[in-house]
């Protein structure tokens, strides 16, 4: 049964792959359709029975690579932490291509586009269930490559190749450091299975080795290394690049793979890893760093875009860095359950926003929308479920609300619990951002569902629900947005913890028993700030809808620098990409060029001609010449041995 | 089968039928018929009897296997004498490969002096698969500068414009490398008394010879591989080069350099590989991360791959110079994966210069339009030379990675920017050549691959995921010798120095 979970989505894109343009869209798409459903049927039930149940269990496919001592397989691992991943694979990949059905009807590449789908679900479901280091990084980078071909998928577009191109690259530069540690841990291991690795941690732990001429803690080393790879694939501050970018490829793309799967992988990852992270304190404390940050500094370049799926993927950017500070400070499960809650929501946001781009002939631009909610009420329903559960609205003390509701909370208490600096800053780094979350969440349904509109005359009354085929996955997806929190609370944080993660996760301190007893402050200041912020973008779009220009200009040059994205982009271009390719001109023309053939094969071959030519010269024909050079040739043959040179 | 000389059957057999060729009679078109289909039978031919060395092949053992030795000039101690292991034993398959894929990639493309053009390839066929089956310093040498004269012809005859310059560069540049070669053989003859490798490599060759020897030696695999900054070379012979002989210049050539160093210099001279393994990790890291931002800015797609290729054996270098287990698997499978992925890239290439007669990446794209199953095998390629996990190109690169990890930190993070630098200059050709919108006139007309093309590329796509999934059937072979080799490595240098042993 894991197998087919597992193969399915892998069949049904080969299928679709090879021989989609010969069967026909229709049949492409069935072929695709129907193995996600039962994968995901599959899951849920798998769900039920790792983590319910308990039945954890390996399957070993075969070898893979054999060389010396490093043995490394094909194979399966499914328990408690996998179960849940495979389940929001399945459950989101196969509503989404559900809505793809929809969505691309169009779009003369059909069957193309739903083989790539299925083979980036494949591609996910092969990095969830690997039992070593290697088959990890091959999902990894299977789901690079699929994200690239996706991004991609409008060929056509230069913007799309470049974005392409760029979460390709971006991503490697991750995959540097994740390579490094792997290579680092086989060094310090002597193995890349899971289970022995983490079976030694306790015993390397406090070792340190040489690295880069550097003595360093092995185990914190490894840690710091392995992150890099989930900062790519996860988009955190630095590596984040890449995502906003990302969302030149179809909706459905961005749903799938830049909001609900792909882009949690690097949460996957040091979950997984948490019997090695619980290891490295210092490393748990930077990854407390940079996840806090990112929450922030991406929400802030929420507020100020314009695009609607630009402004999702940096909710979704925000969002990751929630879970990533969750992992700081040793709440792992809190991290995989909002991974879980949040790739209900945000799918359904991302899915909804493409439903508006697609009733308003793809306009994405939300100062051209406005008003649209009689025209599309379904799809604004669902854009305020997935809002609501964004923004974590619940009532705090009776602890009943929407998913997020359940999963933002119990981060930021354990950020409060864990009573270290590092925490502290996460934690109001999170109220900040969560404050804002709410904000540039209304502020889009503002925008686009309310008020006047701002659209062409044309454009507006065109504008139109979507089918049934679109908007059913969303109702699927809006269920998880409003129950799938209150359900599994108990199972992921709650009492029954321990049995349901069973061995899966590592926690040497109990920061999630910690977390329920904070302060009741704590637990009402997140809802508060969310409330502030809803009230405030209702303020500000909808009752002074000229504040906002206001507000930017009187802000200026803090206004241009958030909305510029904090200018990353611009320093990596003028940082990276630019001298790269002058750097590369360069040595072609001047190192190849100049100085090694110059002085090498063409040096010699210029040199050789020239003595070959002066040589030449000598031969002048004229034999009072000859003659000269033969009494030279006498003279100093006579004196060499007249004056005893022989010794 | 032990009695049956099968290595010289397929060492030799090419060279039947060049004489088949010869014999041909008739019109030109008739003689360039008979030439195309003698040569593609007999290429055929002696593949499916070197994957007979393949099947009775003995994996466990270190020993060479096949071997035929009759004496020659016994005065001398030099005698005629073959054998294969599992180091040499895919390098012979891989020329056996390659050259029907050559033989009919050149199907249509070459229409002047067929008959001469497939005789050069034959007899380049006999010998790059004697280089890698000689068992005699001499015949070896003989064999591996004896292939320097077919592809000569090949480049210098069947060429592009600046064919000449480009095969007297890459002529003198080996050339130069080969005669170091002869007097490094010379010496150790004197010194050892015979030829023999298999008798030279349980010789103790004296400290102060070995590194003299080793840095001869060294000049001419370097030239081979070849090595920064003797590369030059290179991207002009492939430029100029008719698409089969890039080809088997990238796909077979390189891999003599490599395979040089695993033949000669580690195991006869241990000692000098020990000491020059700071050289060799210099120079292998600076070719990986200087060609490949070159590959970035080239304009020309044969070049862009012929830079490429440098950069992929400065892995191949460093891996063998670990003197680890993995770093010598990797580094042999890495030579193994780039003949397949080079090869086939050069190919590709070849599919559009065929059709449009440029190798400008600026005079293509949107080629996606009218040519999707170009453009798959195509990115099948590219995928495997940035070395994506599931193709053969990952665990070569990531077997040597991993190797030098443990030797030298330093070395593994500068090769491993290689991995980004990679992924870079590939994906922005493929942007630039198969994506974007078909928007020149004279590309609207362009046709997808013809039946001949895909089935020349089939078996190579169907190679490169094999060996990604399932590289065990590979890696098993040489696993017995590479450890045998390691084994008495690290014993030679233990002998003399047991702290060396130690640091390692």
């Amino acid at each position: 049964m894991i197998e087919l979970a597992v193969f399915l989505p892998l069949i049904g894109g080969l299928i679709a792959g090879i021989f989609g343009v010969r069967m026909g869209d229709r049949a492409a798409q069935l072929v695709t359709v129907i193995p996600m459903l039962i994968a995901a049927v599959l899951s849920s039930y798998l769900l039920w029975h790792v983590g319910i149940q308990g039945n954890e269990r390996t399957i070993e496919l075969f070898t893979w690579i054999d060389s010396g001592t490093l043995e490394v397989s094909w194979a399966l691992r499914v328990d408690t932490l996998t179960a849940v991943m495979m389940f929001v694979v399945n459950v989101v990949s196969s509503m989404v291509h559900v809505y793809s059905v929809g969505y691309m009807a169009h779009d003369p590449h059909k069957p193309r586009f739903m083989a790539y789908l299925s083979l980036f679900t494949f591609f996910m479901l092969a990095l969830v269930t690997a039992d070593n280091f290697v088959q990890m990084f091959f999902g990894w980078e299977g789901v690079g490559l699929m994200s690239y071909l996706l991004i991609g998928f409008w060929f056509g577009r230069p913007s799309a190749n470049a974005a392409a191109i760029k979460a390709f690259v971006v991503n490697r530069v991750g995959d540097f450091g994740f390579m490094l540690g792997i290579f680092g841990v086989f060094f310090a291991f002597g193995t890349l299975d899971f289970d022995t690795v983490f079976a030694a941690v306790p015993d390397v732990a406090g070792r340190t080795f040489n690295f880069l001429s550097m003595e360093l803690d092995i185990v914190t080393t490894l840690c710091f290394l392995l992150f890099i790879g989930a900062m790519g694939k996860s988009a955190q501050i630095g590596l984040h690049t890449w995502l906003p970018d990302a969302m030149e490829g179809p909706t459905p793309v961005s749903a799938l793979i830049h909001a609900a799967t792909m882009v949690t992988a690097g949460v996957f990852m040091v979950a997984r890893l948490s019997p090695m992270f619980e290891f490295a304190p210092v490393a748990l404390t930077f990854v407390a760093f940079i996840g806090a940050s990112t929450a922030f500094f991406a929400a802030t370049i929420g507020l100020t875009q314009f695009d609607i799926k630009r402004v999702i993927a940096y909710s979704t950017c925000s969002q990751l860095g929630y879970m990533f500070f969750a992992i700081g400070v040793g709440a792992y499960p809190a991290a995989i359950f909002h991974l879980m809650t949040h790739a209900f929501f945000k799918a359904l946001l991302f899915l909804g926003a493409g439903s508006v781009i697609h009733g308003m002939d793809d306009e994405q631009d939300m100062r051209k929308m406005g008003g649209l909610y009689p025209k599309m009420r379904k799809t604004a329903a669902l854009m305020w479920i997935g809002s609501l559960a964004l923004a974590g609205v619940g009532i705090p003390l009776l602890g009943i609300g929407f998913a997020g509701f359940y999963s933002k909370d119990i981060i930021l208490e354990s950020a409060f619990a864990a009573h270290t600096g590092m925490g502290l800053y996460a934690f109001w780094a999170g109220i900040a951002a969560a404050l804002m979350t709410a904000f540039y969440s209304w502020r889009l349904l503002f925008l686009t569902f309310h008020g006047r509109t701002r659209a062409d005359e044309h454009t507006f009354d065109h504008a139109h629900e979507s089918p049934m085929v679109m908007i059913a996955p969303l109702f699927v997806l809006a269920a998880g947005a409003l129950f799938s929190g209150a359900l599994a609370v108990e199972y992921f944080v709650g009492h029954g913890m321990e049995d349901f993660w069973g061995s899966s996760i590592l926690m040497t301190h109990n920061i999630i028993e910690e977390a329920h007893h904070v302060p009741k402050w704590v637990k009402i200041l997140p809802i508060a700030v969310g409330v502030v912020g809803i009230v405030g973008a209702w303020f500000m779009y909808m009752v002074k809808p000229d504040w906002p220009a206001r507000v930017a200009g009187a802000m200026g040059p803090v206004y241009r620098f958030v909305f510029n994205k904090w200018y990353f982009d611009e320093l990596y271009d003028r940082v990276f990409v630019r001298p790269s390719f002058v750097l590369g001109r360069g040595l072609w023309k001047s190192g190849d060029g100049a100085v090694i053939d110059g002085v090498g094969p063409d040096g010699i071959a210029a040199a050789a001609r020239d003595i070959a030519a002066r040589a030449s010269r000598l031969q002048s024909g004229f034999v009072y010449h000859y003659a000269f050079a033969m009494l030279i040739g006498l003279v100093v043959l006579a004196s060499w041995f007249l004056f005893g040179f022989f010794g | 089968m032990d009695s049956f000389p099968i290595l010289s059957l397929v060492t030799f057999l090419p060279l039947v039928g060049v004489l088949f060729i010869l014999a041909a009679r008739g019109t030109e078109e008739q003689v360039a018929r008979n030439a195309r289909w003698g040569a593609l039978w007999t290429s055929l031919a002696t593949f499916v009897i070197s994957l007979l060395l393949w099947l009775n092949f003995d994996p466990t053992t270190a020993d060479f296997q096949f071997v035929e030795k009759i004496e020659w000039l016994p005065a001398f101690d030099i005698s005629y004498h073959m054998g294969i292991d599992g180091i040499s034993l895919f390098f012979v398959i891989l020329s056996t490969f390659l050259t029907p894929i050559c033989v009919l990639a050149s199907w249509r493309a070459i229409t002047v002096r067929v008959k001469e053009y497939m005789i050069a390839f034959l007899v380049l066929e006999t010998f790059m698969i004697g280089t890698f089956v000689a068992l005699d310093f001499l015949i070896f040498y003989i064999f591996f500068e004896a292939v320097l004269i077919p592809m000569f012809i090949i480049i210098g005859v069947w060429g592009g414009p600046r064919r000449v310059y480009s095969a007297f560069k890459f002529f003198l540049y080996t050339l130069a490398g080969s005669v170091l070669l002869l007097a490094a053989l010379l010496a150790l003859y004197f010194e050892a008394g015979t030829t023999d490798i298999p008798t030279l490599m349980a010789f103790d060759v004296p400290a102060s010879l070995q590194t003299w020897l080793w840095l001869a030696f060294f000049a001419s695999f370097a030239v081979k591989m070849p090595m920064w900054p003797v590369h030059t070379w290179l991207p002009d012979a492939h430029v100029e080069a008719p698409t089969a002989g890039s080809v088997i210049l990238a796909g077979v050539l390189l891999k003599m350099g490599g395979y040089g160093f695993l033949r000669f210099s580690l195991p006869i001279l241990p000692l000098a590989s020990e000491q020059f393994v700071p050289l060799i990790y210099t120079l292998s890291v600076i070719a990986i991360i200087y060609t490949s931002l070159v590959a970035l800015a080239q304009e020309d797609m044969k070049k862009l791959i012929a830079y490429s290729s440098v950069a992929h054996m400065g892995f191949v270098t460093i891996g063998i110079f670990t003197a680890t287990q993995q770093g010598i698997d990797g580094a042999i499978f890495q030579m193994l994966s780039h003949g397949v992925i080079s090869a086939a890239l050069f190919l590709c290439v070849g599919v559009v210069y065929d059709r449009e007669h440029s190798r400008e990446i600026a005079h293509y794209g949107g080629l996606i339009e009218r040519m999707p199953k170009f453009a798959f095998v195509f990115m099948v390629f590219m995928l495997g030379s940035i070395g994506l996990p599931g193709t053969s190109g990952f665990v070569g690169e990531f077997l040597i990675l991993l190797g030098v990890f443990q030797d030298n930190t330093w070395v593994a993070f500068f090769a491993a920017t290689g991995v980004i630098l990679g992924a870079a200059y590939m994906l922005y050709l493929y942007r630039r050549v198969i994506f974007g919108k078909l928007e020149k006139e004279y590309l609207k007309k362009i046709m997808d691959l013809e039946p001949r093309e895909i089935a020349i590329f089939a078996p190579l796509v169907a190679l490169v995921l094999w060996m990604g999934i399932w590289p065990d059937p590979f890696l098993s072979v040489f696993d017995a010798s590479v450890s045998n080799l390691l084994a008495n490595y690290q014993s030679a240098l233990s002998s003399v120095d047991p702290l060396n042993l130690a640091g390692r």
